[in-house]
């Protein structure tokens, strides 16, 4: 064999790390430091766009909305997963089918599942409402109230993603032999200390992984408030990675938008490095 | 099955009012779609006079059919190239000793961890400065190489013994013919797994043709019907538009239906690997 052989297997992959990631990441940090319209000359203006990002209250609520998003989200998603995976694993009739089911929205577009929920949350023939009236109670301001409605996108989401967390937590309780709960049930141990004690340090991996995933996913949150509510009302549905998008391909700033990218993936990177430290001084 | 305890029942009304909140809405849907718009803000369970009006006149608004075409062509060539080169840049880490090796590794799993928010502005001007805004080369190029797929391969191949490669190579099996005659055989779970992601991936993506294709017959379809969706052209008709929603489902839907099984495993390797 060629000394050069393996290299030249690598190559397509060297060209496309070269061209797609390596050369993007300086530039991105060029950009930063310009201002630019892609036709226009660039023009350097120093540290501005970093000023103007500190000083963009928009941005700043942008990021807020983004947390307060993942602050719902988060923990729905981790209570309805693990019970959903919780009651599958057992001995049941038609388990497959039950996990068919919750995967289903999993696989299917987020833009399906944006058209079809902008429509449950109708205000007036929405089917949540009617379903509230019928059982009468009022209805609710899904995506019109400012302070409702990016509760309501997390709910979307939480919907669509469930069903892979469920399969991840299933997985993580299929790890655990049953003569453990049988042995704890002979110790008189509890429902909750068998929960406490056996199966919550077999699926802490699981419960971690959970976490990571759901917030990368949602600090990329960006076609559900570009389809449903072009980031209203108020700008209460704003998340980070739609005004980026804003920036640069309605107002054309590549150079502040470049700069709302990188510190916005300094921040991803940040929350999930804190995010890992904390689990694994967990233990 | 016999006789069910209280608890057993109390499981099954939960677990049946689950799936019931996954299913019923995509069921409302698809309904919805065949239902006259007057109809719509009525209907339940039982369908309201079917009608294919909302189809026909949503396919006359929008090239829908020439956008799945491109859909099947991008996740299609796509899949291809990350099957392709995710094999033989998985191959090189796995089997093929090589100076830097250890750096392109490590180096693969940087590239990773960094958020794509990083990437998305300055691969934009390229695509500008290739002068491959409006070209499918802007959806395929960029696309042909996943770091996860060459990890993923890299893993497989490393679990093949090398006495199979030295006598591929002794009987003289160029190293191509190695990985896709000799080595695919032996990691169809594999290949299954990235094929099913990268395709999803692909056929999911709607940001990165938001940004590249301007041209609507150029457009892949959840970015046709996104457009369609937030634009004026569906005039406010609900049913036009959840057809082109429910168009843009059902070949996700029919595969889901085929090879569930391998859905959700490759999905779950996901979140494994991760």
């Amino acid at each position: 064999m060629k000394k050069t052989l393996p290299y030249f297997i690598v190559s397509p992959y060297l060209l496309h790390l070269a061209l797609f990631v390596l050369f993007p990441v300086v530039f991105s940090i060029v950009l930063t430091f310009h201002k630019w319209n892609i036709i226009a000359p660039m023009e350097y203006v120093g540290w501005g766009n970093y000023w103007r990002l500190f000083n963009d209250r928009l941005f700043w609520k942008a990021i807020l909305n983004t947390f307060q998003f993942l602050l719902v989200h988060i923990p729905l998603q981790i209570i309805i997963s693990l019970a959903l995976a919780y009651f599958l694993n057992q001995k049941l009739f038609a388990r497959g089918f039950f996990r068919a089911s919750f995967f289903l929205p999993v696989v299917i577009s987020g833009v399906v599942v944006t058209i079809l929920w902008q429509q449950l949350y109708g205000l007036e023939t929405g089917l949540l409402n009617r379903l509230l009236i019928n059982m009468g109670l009022g209805r609710v301001e899904w995506l019109s109230n400012p302070h409702m409605a990016i509760i309501s996108i997390a709910i979307m989401a939480t919907w669509k993603n469930v069903g892979l967390y469920v399969i991840l937590f299933l997985v993580g309780l299929q790890t655990v032999p049953r003569s453990y709960y049988e042995a704890a049930e002979v110790d008189g141990a509890s429902s909750w200390q068998q929960f406490r004690y056996i199966t919550f340090p077999a699926i802490n991996p699981t419960f971690f992984m959970v976490v990571i995933l759901s917030t990368l996913g949602g600090f990329s949150l960006f076609i559900e408030p570009y389809i449903m509510t072009d980031g209203g009302p108020l700008n209460s549905t704003l998340s980070a990675m739609l005004y980026i998008y804003k920036q640069a391909f309605g107002y054309y700033h590549m150079g502040y938008s470049a700069t709302l990218g990188l510190f916005f993936a300094m921040l991803i990177m940040a929350v999930v490095a804190v995010q890992k430290y904390a689990i694994e001084n967990d233990e | 099955m016999g006789n069910l305890k209280p608890y057993k029942i109390i499981l099954y009304v939960l677990l049946g009012g689950a799936a019931l909140s996954f299913l019923y809405p995509f069921y409302w849907m698809i309904l919805a779609s065949l239902t006259p718009e007057a109809q719509i803000g009525e209907l339940g369970v039982a369908p309201k006079g079917i009608t294919w009006d909302n189809y026909a006149q949503m396919a006359g608004k929008i090239p829908i059919w020439r956008s799945l075409l491109n859909s099947v062509i991008v996740a299609g060539l796509s899949t291809l190239g990350v099957l392709i080169f995710g094999s033989t840049t998985g191959y090189a880490l796995a089997k093929l000793p090589f100076r830097g090796r250890n750096m392109l590794f490590f180096i693969i799993i940087f590239t990773m961890t960094l958020p794509f928010q990083i990437t998305l502005i300055p691969n934009y001007i390229l695509m500008v400065k290739f002068q491959w805004i409006d070209t499918l080369a802007a959806l395929v190029v960029p696309a042909l190489n996943s770091a996860f797929a060459i990890l993923l391969f890299r893993q497989a191949f490393k679990s093949i013994p090398d006495d199979l490669i030295h006598s591929a190579r002794v009987d003289g099996c160029g190293e191509l013919r190695i990985i896709f005659q000799i080595l695919w055989p032996n990691i169809i779970p594999t290949i299954i797994t990235v094929g099913i992601l990268t395709f999803m991936n692909s056929w999911n993506d709607v940001l990165w043709p938001l940004i590249v294709i301007r041209e609507e017959k150029l457009m892949t379809m959840p970015q046709l019907v996104t457009l369609f969706a937030v634009g004026g052209r569906a005039e406010a008709q609900l049913g036009v538009k959840l057809a082109s929603a429910v168009v843009l489902a059902l070949p996700i839907i029919i595969a889901y239906a085929i090879f569930q099984r391998h859905f959700i495993q490759s999905m779950a390797s996901t979140g494994l690997k991760g």
